[in-house]
């Protein structure tokens, strides 16, 4: 079956929403730039969140836990590039209007409706990664769409959000979070797709053009961690499962694809434990306290626990025997997923369960007086957990809640990208999120005018770029593609607009030289947009050949602060001039006179290589291969006289 | 809520109208061939506007549509009222916790948020309170009572008087302490009022606000409310004080005596500073810590003087470059009974007003000086202008803060017999409003230097 089909089958629905950094002047929400930074910041201070009653009752049930264990927060700040809004010690300032345009421009090329009037909302989130407890959000646009091949995927709206403050650390002892402010309030501009995405190769296409129309306006940063997608994927009886924060634009399809697997695997499970005719009610076991039966145990884990003061307890999951160690995804089973939970909820290290024990040093007969201990049958499994008591409860509570969601099939979460495209439990989906108005920001109006000015200064995209370049410029369609998606974009604009440049030898230098300059070790990031610019002057005015450009490149990295002249002193790499090549020539063609009488017009191919090696990158190897042909017809012509 | 006062005017209210929605009801805007669905949002707190309807879609989010003649608005669902759940009311009373009495005034301590409207609405009873800051049951037995409600920049001198009465009847059910909860603006004018009003108070009164208001998860009023709470059940102290952040981390609070605390931030969480002397105590989780000995300690039997009245004509006169004789005359012709001069430097005001002063003292009017400066003491005898406005009859007000002396100005003249004896109490210290020592700690507007 095809992939189409195979996924058409299980009935895969993919939702997008793309969150791009904008690369503006100043913040969503604040006059500070939009800087992110690795050195030491200037100060800290300590903070706590509490979950605000909502007159429509829920409070976020991961928010409330948090609280409860007296969750502090460390934030970092900087004194010139973040303010007292970021630390929530002043009222926000109006909305980035730069932040605004760049969305109208988005909503234009989806052919999205801009609302008349922007209105931000406060969405709560008392992760700690928000100073003040929530994230200041709008819609600018809904509506719309995009074509990914032919296939036409819906846009559901395009927001503008503050960007959350950046994790540095968890300090386990001190109970408190670190975070850092300089990227709180950075602008993202969301995108989010209706679930019209129905394979995992789609997906990745679909984020793909998104994240190219984005770079067209010109206003997006660039680099890891500036796109992050959340990804809703749900199958035909399983649940939609948002995927937060994931950046590897190119794992997106194997991102998806595994979702869909582990939702088809548990609804496996859910038809096995159903089999075996296991209900919700009857996963009721109270978590036990079994540390006896590992009192003289030779596993070191629980050697350790027992002596740190830690208790071992165990829990009976009925007819669960051979599931829990089922795999759903690479190196991710049903046990994976049961640990996920406890290490949430219970903050323990792992867990242990009978499918893979005997194992870690624990024996054989350890396992069976656990199985008599718990009174489970042979069809049951058992987990255990090492840790101080209530931390034991705890997790083993949250074990058992999630082996009776097994049974129910695929649970509602929220999850977390892996490095491998697999996902681990973040933690539950928030119900409807509870938004209320950001009354300190007057709206926003949009009237017609800036609409107008929006359309009239529409940046060109980066597909219709491309095209141009093959047709005005006559790049491959590779290298056309490949430059419209590069940093240097800009760079070869701006030298092909300022002087008459071979195209596809600019593109090529700016892509492939620098690249293979970079892989012999060259320090290419010395090169300044400057550089380039002073060396294809001396190409156009043709000081310069072009097989020069790499020797001259690597001068200029080595020695960032010369210029051009200097780097064709240094590598005596300046074009010479006609005479001197006739002279090289004539001297070459003299030196061979018998090999050129002999070979006659043949020789040309034989004395090239002399002649290129004499003049290399001093003169383009079509001029030398012009007078070296005359020389050789001019001797043979002497000769036949 | 009624349309009339949903913020909503013009073609929108007429719209709205004809189509007889109400706030809260589910609406449909046929506009420009788009059809939008959602909650009909008031718009008071976002700007009147007369063109653009706000809704709230079902992702939550709100959004405005501008209208015109020819959109088309109608009501499909109306709003359910939503009914509080019925909460089990206050916990009995814990024998070993202390009785603590909470006075509302207004400010944003106690408000929750309407997650529909967005309307921020003040939290009063005791059962609000245990709702917004339910540890608060663990730290006192509250008694919670609404004295008024109002923002506290419109707080007029016979507030004053009406939270000192409030007080006082609080005080005589014995509790152990009193709270009052204040918008942060005038916070610390009321509690020098407060300290003239209320004397020889047996148990400490402290008034305490909040620079972020509760709706948010980020707010200071829980932990200023439970500092305070826990402060005046415990502290061996008794006068009236300011309890709030004391740095921009929540980790500890100050108490401030009431007559020398001023917000020196527009919108920090430790905005309140005390000027010209050190705050008195620390609070923070695991205790109280003094830092300067209180007016008087904690004795249930003392017996409370009250003395609530205040003339409000009296006011703060800022001089400036340019300022004209005029500014005095008309407050003189006007029948104010008393100016403080906020004055430059050590006390001066530009010598082309000094015979409007004089005009105003031979008039009666009492004329007290303090300085712009904030920080410091007048002092009217370096300067040769000084001394001639010293002649005048001019009283320094030493290291007293301008609002004090404005609050004083105000209790002395409706409580001494004659002008003589205002004029002579009006440079003395009554409630540790003066300190005739100023130490060098005593001065940082830096709060990292705290």
């Amino acid at each position: 079956m095809s992939d189409e089909g195979r996924f058409r089958k299980i009935g895969l629905m993919v939702g997008l929403e793309l969150h791009q950094q904008l690369n503006t002047s100043r913040k969503l929400f604040c006059h500070c730039p939009t800087v992110i930074r690795d050195d030491k910041p200037d100060g800290g201070f300590v903070r706590r969140l509490r979950p605000t009653q909502s007159e429509m009752g829920a409070v976020d049930p991961a928010a409330l836990f948090e609280f409860q264990r007296k969750k502090k927060f460390y934030y970092e700040y900087y004194n010139d590039t973040t303010c007292l809004v970021e630390a929530d010690e002043e009222p926000p300032h109006n909305l980035c209007e730069e932040s605004i345009d760049v969305a109208l421009t988005m909503a234009t090329f989806l052919g999205s409706s801009p609302l008349d009037e922007i209105h931000a909302m406060r969405k709560i989130v008392i992760d700690g990664s928000n100073t003040t407890g929530f994230q200041r959000t709008a819609i600018i646009a809904m509506g719309g769409k995009i074509l990914v091949g032919t296939k036409e995927i819906g846009i559901l709206a395009i927001s503008l959000e503050e960007d959350a403050a950046r994790k540095i650390a968890d300090d386990d002892k001190e109970n408190m979070k670190m975070y850092r402010l300089d990227r709180l309030g950075i602008p993202l501009i969301e995108i989010a797709t209706a679930p019209d995405i129905e394979t995992p190769s789609q997906a990745q296409e679909t984020a793909l053009a998104i994240g190219l129309l984005l770079r067209s306006t010109g206003k997006v940063k660039r680099g890891l961690g500036t796109i992050r997608q959340d990804v809703n994927v749900s199958i035909k009886g399983g649940a939609i499962i948002e995927i937060k924060g994931f950046q590897q634009l190119d794992m997106l399809s194997t991102l998806v694809e595994l979702e869909a697997l582990r939702q088809e695997r548990l609804l496996e499970i859910r038809d096995a434990l159903h089999e075996r005719n296991i209900s919700p009610k009857q996963i009721s076991s109270e978590p036990t306290d079994i540390s006896d039966i590992f009192a003289g145990s030779s596993s070191k884990m629980i050697k350790k626990a027992l002596k740190a003061g830690h208790a071992i307890y165990g829990v009976r999951l009925p007819g669960f025997a051979g599931l829990v160690g089922r795999e759903v995804q690479p190196e991710r089973r049903l046990g994976t997923e049961l640990s996920d939970y406890a290490k949430f909820w219970g903050d323990v290290g792992g867990i242990f369960h009978t499918d893979e024990l005997p194992g870690y040093g624990i024996s054989a007969q350890e396992v069976a007086q656990l199985r008599e201990a718990v009174s489970a049958g042979s069809q049951d499994a058992v987990v255990i957990v090492a840790a101080p008591m209530g931390k034991c409860v705890d997790a083993l509570e949250a074990v058992v809640r999630r082996a009776r969601e097994a049974i129910e099939g695929v649970p509602a979460e929220t999850r977390t990208p892996l490095p491998n495209g697999t996902t681990k439990y973040a933690r539950p989906r928030p119900g409807a999120e509870r938004m209320y108005p950001e009354t300190d920001v007057r709206p926003v109006k949009i009237t017609p005018s800036r609409l107008k000015r929006i359309r009239k200064n529409l940046p060109e995209t980066l597909d219709s770029k491309e095209k141009r370049f093959v047709k005005d410029y006559g790049l491959s369609k590779d290298l056309a593609s490949q430059m419209v998606r590069s940093l240097n974009l800009l760079l070869f604009e701006q030298i092909m607009s300022e002087m008459e440049v071979p195209a596809t030898l600019l593109a090529v230098t700016l892509e492939n030289t620098v690249v293979s300059l970079h892989r012999d070790g060259v320090p290419i990031e010395r090169l300044e947009d400057n550089h380039f610019r002073q060396l294809f002057e001396c190409v156009t005015k043709t000081e310069v050949s072009p097989d020069a450009i790499p020797a001259i490149l690597t001068h200029l990295a080595n020695n960032p602060t010369s210029g051009i002249q200097d780097a064709l002193d240094a590598t005596d790499l300046g074009k010479i001039d006609t005479t001197e090549i006739e002279n090289v020539v004539r001297e070459i063609v003299e030196d061979r006179i018998d090999f050129v009488r002999e070979q006659g017009e043949r020789a040309l191919g034989g004395l090239m290589g002399v002649a290129m090696k004499r003049l290399r990158g001093r003169a383009d190897g079509k001029v030398i291969k012009k007078h070296l042909a005359a020389e050789i017809q001019r001797v043979l012509t002497s000769t036949e006289e | 809520m009624t349309l009339d006062d949903s913020g909503y005017r013009g073609l929108v209210l007429e719209k709205l109208s004809a189509a007889g929605a109400k706030v809260g009801d589910t609406i449909t805007i046929d506009h420009q061939g788009r059809e939008y669905v959602g909650i009909l949002m008031p718009r008071a707190q976002v700007g009147r506007d007369p063109d653009h309807v706000v809704i709230k879609l079902v992702s939550g989010y709100n959004v405005g549509i501008r209208l015109n003649e020819l959109s088309e608005i109608h009501s499909i669902k109306s709003g359910r009222k939503r009914k509080r759940p019925a909460e089990k009311t206050t916990s009995k009373a814990q024998s070993d916790l202390p009785t603590v009495s909470i006075l509302s005034t207004g400010g944003t301590i106690a408000s929750k948020v309407d997650y529909q409207t967005g309307a921020v609405n003040p939290a009063l009873s005791a059962q609000d309170l245990y709702d917004t800051v339910p540890e608060l049951k663990d730290h006192a037995n509250i008694h919670a009572r609404i004295v008024m409600s109002v923002f506290s920049e419109n707080i007029q001198p016979a507030d004053w008087t009406k939270i000192a009465r409030s007080v006082s009847s609080e005080i005589k059910k014995s509790v152990d302490g009193v709270v009052i909860a204040h918008g942060t603006d005038t916070l610390g004018i009321t509690s020098a009022a407060l300290a003239f009003a209320l004397q020889d108070l047996p148990v400490p009164v402290v008034l305490v606000g909040s620079q972020r208001s509760s709706d948010r998860p980020s707010s200071d009023a829980a932990m200023n409310l439970i500092r305070a709470t826990d402060f005046v059940g415990h502290a061996n102290a008794a006068e009236i004080m300011v309890v709030m952040h004391g740095q921009t981390d929540d980790t500890f609070a100050y108490a401030h005596r009431g007559t020398r605390v001023r917000k020196c931030h527009t919108s920090r969480r430790d905005a309140f500073q005390s000027v010209n002397y050190s705050p008195l105590f620390k609070i923070d989780e695991t205790g109280i810590a003094e830092l300067s000995a209180p007016l008087l300690r904690r004795n249930p039997d003392r017996k409370l003087k009250m003395k609530p009245k205040f003339d409000d004509r009296v006011t703060i006169v800022n001089t400036s470059p340019g300022i004209k004789p005029d500014v005095i005359d008309s407050y003189v012709d006007s029948g104010y009974r008393g100016l403080v001069l906020a004055g430059t430097g050590l006390g001066h005001a530009p010598e082309h007003i000094h015979s409007a002063l004089k005009r105003a003292i031979d008039a009666g009017v009492i004329v007290a000086m303090t300085s712009q400066c904030i920080w410091g003491r007048v002092n009217m005898n370096v300067y040769r202008p000084g001394v001639e406005m010293l002649e005048m009859g001019v009283i320094p007000c030493e290291n007293m803060l301008t609002e004090t002396a404005t609050v004083k100005l105000m209790w002395l003249l409706a409580n001494t017999k004659t002008v003589e004896k205002a004029h002579a109490a009006m440079s003395e210290c009554i409630v540790g409003e003066i300190s005739m020592r100023t130490e060098q700690s005593e001065y940082r507007i830096q709060s990292e230097a705290c």
